[in-house]
């Protein structure tokens, strides 16, 4: 972090829009139809591939389901063999839409499985083996093929080339195209030293020439573990989708006592009442099936994999799915103030000359010391001289002028032309320049630079020699929508904090400006990293973005580090997720994304359980009605008879996992709204919703049944 | 629904209410260590029993330490009730002289296992099995400390959410000690006095006999009977001093004391709803919780009313006058005592099994089917409706920790309540408690509906020969006095009570055969501490976690919407766990007595 306060940080903000919402059209972010055509034939293919026993054994839910359709199958079978008549064409239909029920809830996963391989196999197209120009001891350059290549290994890349593998330039200054990681294709600088240094294999450098120190094996590069995590190779299940796991297990077992006790009851039942029959196997494991909870056992693991995917639509790389959910979790959201609160670069927007300048005289200094200074601000000088003052940009090769660059020690730039010695810098520098000079300080020097601080804006004072002539005023912007988003985040129960290197009264006033809720002034990395400390003492889980390597222990250190692309390595391999568009604003569309995930998982179990309550009234009553015809009563859907009410329940229970797929993998809509209130919602809807759904649905079902003389 | 039975429901809620606060304080600066109102006076006594039993009070202890410390008291307790029992018969205070031929070795482990449990399921009837001796040092010390051993577990699991980044419950000893010094005594004496003063016995004579009206001889026992009444219903053990239990004139003689018992079942439950908030920091949190159980109390307790008062519709057509009238009071009477009515028969049912009590002021057995099945359902949701003492409240805090899982994601966090997450450790622990008490009341009420013992054989003159040693009547379900439905909610209320460690029985089955003995001790064994182990670990737990602050993205876990939440997860796991056999019993039963079809009794002696 730069902490001095001007000229302006040479960091250069990320070239991204100001709208927030927009992305790059990224690889990728490249969208694909929910069913992609392509997509779909690969998840069916894979869906038959899952029913292997013991891939589904890690999902206690779906392999009950599966051992339920073979214990029908089989005792189809043995009736068909046997020569029972009259029972086999219900007993085929039920084994059917078990085993479809297992293929649906193989389906959804496959689906969200098949759009990260198709992502990675493209990303996988574009690993071609290069060759790499490798510098041998002696100084020599050998062409090696890249997969050759070693940790610590120097190569050289041309203009024309691709860099062979990880590394960092150790010496020159390069344009690279990093479309092939990024989809942005405008050409980004990297160079020896600070925070640009990172240069990743398979990007191609389209100007001069670099020399690169290896600093990844094959297989291990950033490429490689991008195509990994895309593929969801490494995939674990995260600690909350653990918990819940148990949870659907638990409940799967207690149904499964539930309906095991039943066969005994019914015995009990059916010869004191000396009527009816004992259920049969297949109304018994279809009773199971519809009960235990298979429509979120079957699109658990599919949520997870989407969300997943939903990050990584929006260009970022999350490392873990562990790290996605977690931002569910943020509480406290560290932004940057350069670049994520405020447009990169601050503008000027007055002169205030001191008493006895005019207000030209300081505007024609501010620029002259402007004409050679490229950076933003420096241009914003200029163009502000121009507009108030009709000051033109002069030609100053004509004159005998000398630029003095703005380096860290002296804190000022300038020029000297024509015998006079200009300077810009900050106040305190300055005031030190001019007192060198000999000149004194005029009264209201530091009245004013306090009050351009007070308000956010950062005083740049101009001398010549031992005179000060005035303070230029340079405001930050607060980037456009910013508070409203702050003020979305409040609602969702984050706190933001602003991160600056300015100095508190500057960091207030721009806080308040954008509405955060706390800031942290001239923050060093040591601030920053005791800051999130001490939120996670507090029980606060924190975010925050960064991109140089001295944010690399912050970035540990928080719950969620997002490192941005153009960062350095170390600041990459210490966050959890990358953000390959580098922009830092993304984190509230990440911590979006958690939250979505962790809803859709709880709307969706919500609905599974919920909807057990209209199964128990379709096949109680089919069970026992011979037994007990009282219990006919209780058929409050009027459903025909005791084998199209139980078919009808079976088919809904696996019709709902199909039809619940698109929102698995798009996930429930999100709001930004309180905690009170958006449960009040999806209570509301996939609870009270999941009650009552099933009624018409295995009512209708039923209906249709009967109308095609299935049952 | 009378004017005057709603009432009676309503005034008894409005006494509770005014309770809870007072208690609940009372309760929370106890345990936190805090001089109370009774310290002067009692403080020595507690002392001296920590200097008696070598404990240091300041020490605490990890969760498997606080188990550990559970487990042996209650084994130690265990052995006790056992050995005293066989052993009445040469022991004092035995004036009917009841040897270990009224106390078979599976009966024992029945009611040891039953009183250690805080259960007080009775295969026996008190006075024709047992001597005095037994009656208050075994049953009535363990009414004290299985109720005392509760209540620490609730605290435990309440310092659990409370404390932060510790790995100490507390000490179960000190917990236990408090207990049973400072609530359970001082409030059981002024209740054994105040049930004297309206009627209740408490003497040491020998059985008197009367003659009747009629010249019949009738033996009318005796006993120290509001010694162990207070308590009884203070630590919701709920096991009579009489077989008859509440319903015996000596055990609950007026009104008044009806109310007063049934006062005494909630006082500690409800006051615990509100300590959990005290030691928490939310006050909030606690009247959610008591909130919840209140809702579900008042909907209990009114479909009960509702239904008894209803009565049965095929006495209606047989020109019964089942509406209540001002001379009588209409609906269903069978099993109820006319001094209580049907309003503070069916208010006492729930409450019984609202809480795991167990006493009964009538026969569940001769209620409406859906009157039955209200202290049935009570049972199956893990009485949490208040609950028994501290058993209530760890029970319902199970319930918490489902709901929140589950709604929690639906506010986009990972789930946490009162600031602590929840996460695997505490589902799994709460997952395996609910698995374990479906698994005891639906296992082995299947086993018995079906289980093939060898009906008796008899010789030519109608002589017993030979009968299973298991269950002497033959198959198990031979035990039952009623056939079809009926007899089925029989079978299950059972092994409900059991496993819910609430001790009240259906009455129409007679469980003192070794197979009913043992798989009924069984159930209560698994129902206790399958259940409250699985809590202390994930207190563990949860005591080592940090406290999350608390947002505006936190899901709010106070308010009518948790509540709502809270009782509606109560309720679906209960129903959607038992929906099956209850719609086997008590449900179809319905039906059927709509349809004008009853269950006859099946003339099998009740105590065989």
């Amino acid at each position: 972090m730069a902490t001095t306060l001007e000229p302006p940080p040479s960091k250069t903000p990320p070239s991204t829009p100001d709208n927030l919402t927009s992305l790059l059209p990224g690889r990728l972010a490249r969208a694909r139809p929910l069913f992609d055509p392509e997509i779909v034939r690969r998840a069916t293919k894979d869906s038959f591939l899952k029913l292997n026993p013991i891939t589904l054994l890690k999902n206690p839910v779906m392999f009950v389901v599966e051992v339920g359709a073979a214990l029908v199958t089989l005792f189809l079978l043995r009736d068909v063999f046997a020569g029972i008549a009259g029972k086999q064409g219900f007993e085929f239909q039920i084994a059917v839409w078990l085993w479809f029920t297992v293929l649906f809830a193989n389906f959804a996963e496959a689906m969200a499985e098949a759009r990260g391989k198709a992502q990675a196999d493209t990303l996988r197209k574009t690993k071609t083996d290069s060759i790499a120009n490798r510098i041998l001891n002696n100084g020599k350059i050998e062409a090696v093929p890249a997969s050759k290549l070693r940790c610590g290994d120097l190569v050289v890349a041309k203009a024309g080339e691709l860099i062979p593998g990880d590394g960092e330039v150790i010496e020159g200054i390069a344009t690279v195209d990093e479309s092939v990681i990024t989809g942005e294709s405008a050409p980004v600088i990297r160079e020896s030293g600070g925070d640009r240094s990172a240069v990743t294999g398979g990007t191609k450098v389209l100007s001069d020439q670099i020399t690169i120190r290896i600093t990844s094996n094959p297989g291990e590069t950033f490429l490689d573990r991008m195509i990994a995590l895309v593929e969801g190779a490494e995939r674990q299940k995260t600690p909350n989708e653990i918990a819940l796991n148990i949870l659907i297990a638990g409940l799967t077992l207690i149904f499964l006592l539930a309906v095991a006790t039943l066969h005994p009851f019914a015995i009990y039942s059916v010869s004191s009442a000396g009527a009816g029959t004992v259920p049969t196997i297949a109304v018994l494991v279809s009773l199971l099936v519809c009960l235990i909870p298979t429509t979120i056992g079957g699109l658990l693991s599919a949520i997870g994999i989407a969300g997943m995917d939903r990050v990584m639509q929006h260009n970022v790389l999350a490392m873990s799915g562990k790290a996605v959910e977690a931002s569910g979790d943020v509480n406290t959201l560290l932004l940057d103030k350069t670049g994520t609160v405020t447009l990169g670069n601050r503008q000027a927007v007055e002169f205030i000359a001191f008493p006895g300048v005019t207000d030209e005289e300081l505007a024609d200094a501010a620029q002259l010391s402007s004409l050679a200074d490229e950076t933003p601000e420096g241009r914003s000088i200029v163009v502000l001289a121009k507009e108030k003052y009709g000051l033109r940009g002069r030609e100053v090769s004509e004159h005998e002028a000398s630029f003095i660059p703005f380096s860290a020690y002296s804190r000022m730039s300038g020029v000297d032309i024509d015998g006079r010695v200009l300077r810009k810098g900050a106040s305190s520098a300055i005031e030190k320049f001019v007192i060198e000079f000999g000149g004194t300080i005029p009264s209201t020097f530091r009245q004013i630079s306090d009050r351009i601080s007070r308000n956010g804006g950062t005083p740049l004072a101009v001398a010549d020699r031992g005179r000060a002539l005035g303070i230029i005023h340079l405001k930050d912007i607060v980037k456009g929508g910013m508070k409203e988003r702050i003020a979305q985040l409040r609602a969702m129960g984050i706190r933001s904090v602003m991160i600056t290197g300015d100095n508190p009264l500057t960091a207030a006033a721009i806080a308040s400006e954008a509405g955060v809720d706390d800031f942290l002034a001239q923050a060093t990395p040591a601030d920053k990293l005791e800051y999130i400390r001490r939120e996670q003492r507090e029980g606060r889980l924190v975010a925050m973005t960064g991109d140089g390597t001295n944010d690399a222990p912050a970035l540990a250190q928080a719950d969620v580090g997002l490192a941005m692309n153009t960062g350095t390595m170390a600041a990459k391999e210490a966050g959890n997720m990358v953000d390959l568009d580098s922009n830092p604003t993304k984190l509230i569309e990440v911590v979006a994304i958690g939250k979505q995930l962790l809803i859709t998982r709880g709307a969706l179990t919500t609905f599974s359980i919920a909807n057990d309550v209209a199964k128990y009234f379709a096949i109680i009553p089919a069970m026992f009605m011979a037994s007990y015809p009282a219990l006919a009563r209780f058929n409050i859907m009027g459903l025909h008879t005791p084998q199209s009410a139980v078919l009808a329940a079976v088919i809904f229970n696996a019709l709902i996992i199909i039809a619940l797929v698109p929102l698995a993998l798009r996930g429930v809509k999100y709001r930004p709204v309180g905690a009170a209130a958006l449960l009040r919602r999806n209570v509301f809807i996939y609870g009270i919703g999941g009650i009552i759904v099933p009624f018409p649905g295995i009512w209708l079902i039923d209906q249709l049944l009967v109308l095609l003389h299935l049952a | 629904m009378t004017q005057n039975g709603i009432l009676q429901i309503a005034v008894y809620f409005l006494i509770i209410l005014a309770i809870a606060k007072p208690m609940g304080v009372f309760m929370a600066n106890l345990f936190e260590g805090r001089k109370t109102l009774l310290h002067p006076a009692l403080r020595p006594l507690e002392k001296f029993i920590y200097r008696l039993i070598g404990i240091d009070e300041t020490t605490e202890q990890r969760w498997t330490q606080y188990t550990a410390a559970l487990l042996a008291f209650s084994i130690f307790s265990f052995l006790f009730v056992y050995l005293l029992q066989r052993l009445q018969g040469i022991l004092p205070l035995n004036p009917q002289g009841f040897g270990a031929g009224q106390v078979t070795p599976d009966l024992a482990f029945n009611t040891a296992v039953s009183f250690v449990t805080n259960t007080n399921w009775q295969s026996y009837s008190g006075e024709s099995t047992l001597s005095y001796l037994v009656q208050m040092a075994a049953l009535t010390v363990q009414n004290f400390a299985s109720a005392a051993a509760g209540i620490a577990v609730a605290i435990a699991l309440t310092r659990g959410f409370a404390r932060q980044q510790v790995n100490s419950l507390g000490n179960f000893w000190v917990d236990l000690t408090r207990g049973i010094v400072y609530i359970l005594l001082p409030i059981s004496l002024v209740a054994a006095l105040i049930l004297c003063s309206q009627g209740v016995i408490q003497n040491f004579h020998a059985y008197t006999v009367a003659k009747t009206v009629e010249g019949a001889k009738q033996v009318i026992a005796q006993g120290p009977v509001a010694s162990q009444e207070a308590i009884k219903m203070l630590g919701t053990n709920g096991g009579g001093f009489f077989g008859a239990n509440s319903a015996h004139p000596f055990e609950n003689p007026t009104p008044l004391i009806n109310l007063f018992q049934m006062f005494l079942i909630f006082v500690i439950p409800a006051g615990l709803t509100y300590t959990f908030g005290v030691m928490v920091g939310d006050r909030r949190q606690g009247w959610t919780l008591f909130s919840a159980c209140a809702a579900m109390f008042l909907i209990g307790a009114f479909a009960c009313y509702w239904a008894e008062q209803k009565g049965n519709p095929t006495l209606a057509k047989l020109g019964v006058e089942t509406n209540a009238t001002s001379t009588q009071m209409g609906g269903n009477m069978e099993g109820k005592e006319t001094r209580f009515g049907i309003a503070a028969s069916a208010l006492f049912a729930t409450v019984t099994t609202d809480a795991s009590c167990g006493a009964v002021n009538g026969m569940h057995d001769s209620y409406t089917p859906l009157g039955g099945l209200v202290p049935l359902f009570n049972i199956q949701t893990g009485e949490v409706i208040f609950g028994g003492v501290g058993a209530g409240l760890y029970g319902i805090l199970l319930y918490a920790i489902v709901a929140v899982f589950i709604a929690g994601l639906m506010v986009g966090r990972t789930p946490e309540y009162v600031g602590k997450k929840i996460e695997q450790k505490e589902v799994k622990m709460a997952m395996i408690a609910l698995v374990a008490t479906a698994f005891s009341i639906l296992v082995f009420a299947a086993i018995s509906s079906i289980i093939p013992f060898a009906s008796p054989t008899k010789d030519a003159k109608g002589q017993p020969v030979a009968h299973s040693y298991w269950n002497p009547p033959g198959p198990a379900t031979a035990n039952l006095n009623n056939s079809g439905a009926h007899g089925f909610s029989e079978l299950l209320y059972a092994y409900t009570s059991g496993t819910g460690n609430n001790g009240s029985a259906f009455q129409g089955i007679n469980t003192n055969t070794p197979w009913y003995n043992l798989t009924m001790g069984l159930a209560m064994l698994i129902g206790r501490f399958l259940f409250l182990i699985p809590l202390l670990a994930a207190a563990g737990a949860l005591a080592n976690k940090r406290k999350v602050a608390e947002t505006l993205g936190t899901l709010p876990t106070h308010g009518p919407l948790f509540v709502s939440l809270l009782v509606g997860t109560v309720i679906l796991v209960g129903a959607l766990t038992f929906f099956p056999a209850l719609a086997l019993g008590p449900i179809v039963e319905h039906y059927l007595m709509q349809d004008g079809k009853l269950f006859s009794l099946l003339l099998f002696p009740i105590w065989s």
